[in-house]
Formats: C-alpha cells, structure tokens, sequence
C-alpha cells in the first residue's frame, strides 16, 4: 500500500514539467537551426524572447524541489530523484542557452549569401535533439542501460563537428573572403557540440537517479 | 545528509571496532517468535540505529544488550550477543554488573521522584560510592555530558519532576552517564518530546558518540538520518517474527539502498 500519495503525485508531477522543458528546448535548438537555413530572422529573434521561457521553466521546477525536499524530506530513490531534476534542469536551460546563442548568430548573418549547403550542421542538430529527448524518455523510464548508450552516441556529434570544421576551414584556405562567414558556421556548430555534451550530463544524472551510482559515462573529445 | 558520495566516507563511516554484536539470533515470547536468525555488528563509539515498522521487534532487539528481556517470563534465546567478544548470554554473566557497561534510556522520561543531584547520584551510590564530594563531582560531569548542567546547576536540589519534558529526558542521560557506562541503549528517546528537545538530544547524541558506543531504535527515520552513523532495517515476516532486512552506513541506506523492501519503505511505498 502507498503511503505518501500526496508527495509521489507531486514527484511525478514535477516529472512531467521536466518534460515539457524539455520539448522546449528541442523545439528551440530545432527552430534556430531552421532559422539559419531559411535565414528567418523573425524566428531567430522569436528564439532569443522565448529562451526568457525556459529560463523561467527552470525556476519553477527548481524551487518546487527545494519545497519537497524542505517539506518533504525525500529518502533513497526520490532524494535521488529531485537531485537529478535539479542538475539536468541546469543543463537543459544551458542547452536553451545554446540554441539562443546560435539565433543570435543567425541575427549576425543575416542575408548575407549562403556559404554552401547546410548538411552536417543540421544533421548534428538533429541527433543533438534525438539524444535529448531519449535522455528525458530514459530519466521517465528509469532506464539506465539507455541512459549509457546515449550518451556514448555523443562521439557521433563529435565526428560530424570534426567534419564541418575541417571543411570550412578549407573554405577559408581558399578563400579568405569566407573567413567572416565560415567563423559564424563554425560557431554555430560548436554550440551544437556543447548541447550534445549536455545532453550526456544529463545521461550521467539518469544514470545516478536509477542505480545511486556516480559515473561518469565516455569522456567526450571535445 | 552527504550527497556528494564519491567524496564522502559514507563506504567506512566508522571506524571503530566491534564493541558488540548478536549472531544468528532469535528470540521467542513463548511459542510466538520475535525475532528470527540476526547477525548484526554494532561498531564502537558511533550511533547504530534501528529502523523498522511498529511491532517488527525493535525493542525486544534492544534490549537483548541489556538483557532486559530476561524480565518478562516466558522469553526463549537462541545464538549469542556478544559485548566484546563474550556471549552475555552465558550463565556466569552478572547482569548488574552488565547493566552498569549498558545503559539504557527509555521512550518516557522517567526520572525518579526526588531531587534532581539524587537522580544522577541514584547509580554511583548504588554501586558503592558514598563520599558526598566524589557524588558532587559525579552529578556534574554527568550533567555536563548530558548538556543540562547550566540548566540546573542552581536548582540540583529540586524535584527532577518540576523539569521541563525534554530537561528530564537528559537527566535520564545523565543518570546512565552516572554508572560510566560503555554502551547507550535509547529506545525511542524523543518520542514524548517537542521538536527542539529533540534537536537538543540528537545533538547531545552526537557528542556523546565521540566516547560512548549509543543504539537507538526510533520510529522516525529523519531521526536515524540525522544522527545514526550505520542503520538497521527491520521488518516482519509473514509469521510476524522481526527480521534483519538490510544494515549499512546510514549514508547509504537512506540514498541508496540495496534491497527493495528498505527502498519502498523509507520512501513511504508501503508500511
Ligand atoms: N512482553 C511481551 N510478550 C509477548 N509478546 C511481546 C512482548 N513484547 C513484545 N511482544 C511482541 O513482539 C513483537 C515485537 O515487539 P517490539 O519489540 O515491541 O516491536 P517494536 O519495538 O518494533 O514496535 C510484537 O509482535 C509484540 O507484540
Ligand atoms: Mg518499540
């Protein structure tokens, strides 16, 4: 028989804000990746307002943690529980912080000519926002062998920002010219690099929520 | 409560010795079995405490150090208790002079009706200490130890009964710290107390632990939390009988504990 309904229900409600902090900020990593592709400045600035959102998002779940934890006095796997809400709420509102800086980048561009075609950039963005969201269905599933496994998939982001940087920089060799607009591109990428080792943040406090166990899971490249 | 468990000790929160111990134990109330087969190791100068749903054999567990048990007819031990390596069990034990090594504060204050210097004087005389200085000297290091001494250094010769809930509590504490006792038995010290004289005790616990070896059983588990070094959850089995489901540094056990039953226990899924 469960005893403490009212604080489980409260956990578990804290739960689902963790989730819909979570979408936002996939949708805003997604979205100013958009707005670089289609140099949509009204989204990149749109991005920029919102990040106030998740900045927000965070306070709220953190101060309702301190509540339970004041109130509450949570023991084994809920203490660890709200301890791993707390840090990944930190990391997501950094990688929130990642995807403003990128709109903040598109802003700088502006209209100026497209250097090349965007492939790896958007690819690295798209698997940036899949380790993301299965780190979240891992924290609510209490899967830690998945927690492990994505943040292994960081090399892979990795790889991809080896790419795009070798490949403008040969842009820049053969063209100085370049230089401005292939700065901006590699910066872009490094702040997709940086959200990806968030991501596996994020995959360590899964990992220490299900099994009590500090770890710390593929230390990355970058 | 440590988080951060790579850096903490939490794996050797004591380091002391075993100052006792009970193995392969089980106690009986006649045919009705209270306790079954628990081997425990209770380290020296640090605070074991002893967790576990009403009625799971907490006191009847401690007071097996005392053996306090003995007092009630009817009651059947099987395996040893050791206090140093010696089975207080066996026959040529002398319980008096057992109960002088373990002491033993209770659930309710109990302070005898008399002044507050013949409480704590109470023990020592009984063990043959009559000089009046030597008792003064006692009374105060006691009452010093048990941090009440400021509180009642200019009333010792009132009723220890016009004390407040929590003043007599410690008063208690003085008059086992009166004997010189080596172990501290505290069976539910704080339940008759208000939050503050309960902070107050934990906190005496906490010094006294430096000299004394202290077993606490208590039902409050921010309690065993806050001042137990190692932790033992009890729990009934389907017959009832108290069994020793999971003992560890408390650190451990209240973040990170191994077996289900302790995890759905003290996080309040099931009681
Ligand atoms: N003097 C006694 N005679 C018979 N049964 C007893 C006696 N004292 C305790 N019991 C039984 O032993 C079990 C454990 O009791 P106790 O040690 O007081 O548990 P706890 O302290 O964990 O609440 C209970 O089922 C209780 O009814
Ligand atoms: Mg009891």
């Amino acid at each position: 028989m469960e005893i403490r309904t009212a604080f489980h229900k409260k956990l578990r409600q804290i739960q689902g804000e963790i989730l819909a902090m979570g979408n936002m900020v996939e949708k805003a990593i997604e979205q100013s990746i958009e707005a670089l592709k289609n140099r949509n400045l009204d989204m990149a600035n749109r991005i920029i307002t919102d990040d106030r959102n998740i900045n927000r998002k965070r306070y709220e779940i953190e101060e309702r943690c301190i509540q339970l934890i004041a109130t509450q006095q949570p023991m084994a796997s809920d203490l660890r529980n709200i301890i791993c809400i707390l840090n990944i709420i930190t990391e997501l509102e950094r990688i929130g912080d990642y995807a403003e800086g990128i709109a903040k980048i598109v802003l700088m561009i502006g209209d100026e000519p497209p250097l090349k075609p965007l492939i790896d950039i958007p690819r690295m963005a798209e698997k940036t926002v899949d380790m993301l969201h299965r780190s979240l269905d891992a924290l609510g599933n209490h899967n830690a062998e998945a927690a492990r496994q994505i943040a292994t998939e960081d090399n892979e982001v990795d790889d991809l920002y080896d790419q795009v940087f070798r490949e403008l920089l040969s842009f820049m060799i053969e063209d100085p010219k370049t230089i401005t607009r292939a700065t901006r591109l590699i910066w872009v990428a490094h702040n997709l690099e940086r959200s990806a080792d968030r991501v596996t943040n994020i995959c360590e406090r899964v990992v220490f929520f299900v099994t009590g166990k500090m770890e710390e899971i593929g230390a990355s490249k970058y | 409560m440590n988080i951060n468990l790579e850096l903490t000790d939490k794996k050797a929160p004591v380091s002391g010795e075993v100052r006792m111990s009970t193995k392969n134990l089980s106690l009986y109330y006649g045919d009705f079995q209270a306790l079954r087969d628990i081997t425990l190791n209770i380290p020296e100068n640090a605070i074991t405490a002893v967790i576990g749903p009403s009625g799971c054999g907490k006191s009847t567990f401690l007071r097996l150090f005392n053996r306090m048990n003995d007092l009630i007819t009817g009651v059947k031990v099987d395996g040893r208790v050791e206090l140093d390596g010696i089975n207080i069990y066996d026959r040529d034990i002398d319980v008096v002079e057992l109960r002088k090594k373990v002491g033993m504060v209770f659930q309710k204050p109990n302070p005898f009706p008399m002044s507050v210097f013949e409480n704590v004087a109470f023990g020592p005389r009984r063990h043959g200490r009559k000089n009046r200085m030597e008792l003064e000297d006692v009374v105060e290091k006691s009452l010093k130890q048990a941090a009440l001494w400021d509180e009642v250094k200019d009333k010792l010769g009132q009723s220890a009964l016009a004390l407040s809930g929590g003043q007599q509590q410690r008063l208690c504490i003085a008059r086992v710290l009166a004997v010189e006792p080596e172990v501290i038995l505290m069976d539910e010290p704080c339940s008759a107390l208000d939050p503050i004289a309960t902070l107050r005790i934990e906190d005496l616990m906490k010094s006294l632990a430096e000299n004394y070896t202290i077993v606490i059983v208590t039902h409050n588990m921010q309690q065993a939390a806050r001042v137990s070094d190692m932790s033992a959850f009890f729990m009934m089995e389907e017959d009832r009988a108290g069994i020793l489901v999971e003992y560890g540094p408390t650190a451990e056990l209240f973040t990170n504990p191994k077996d289900k039953r302790t995890e759905d226990y003290i996080t309040g899924r099931f009681g």
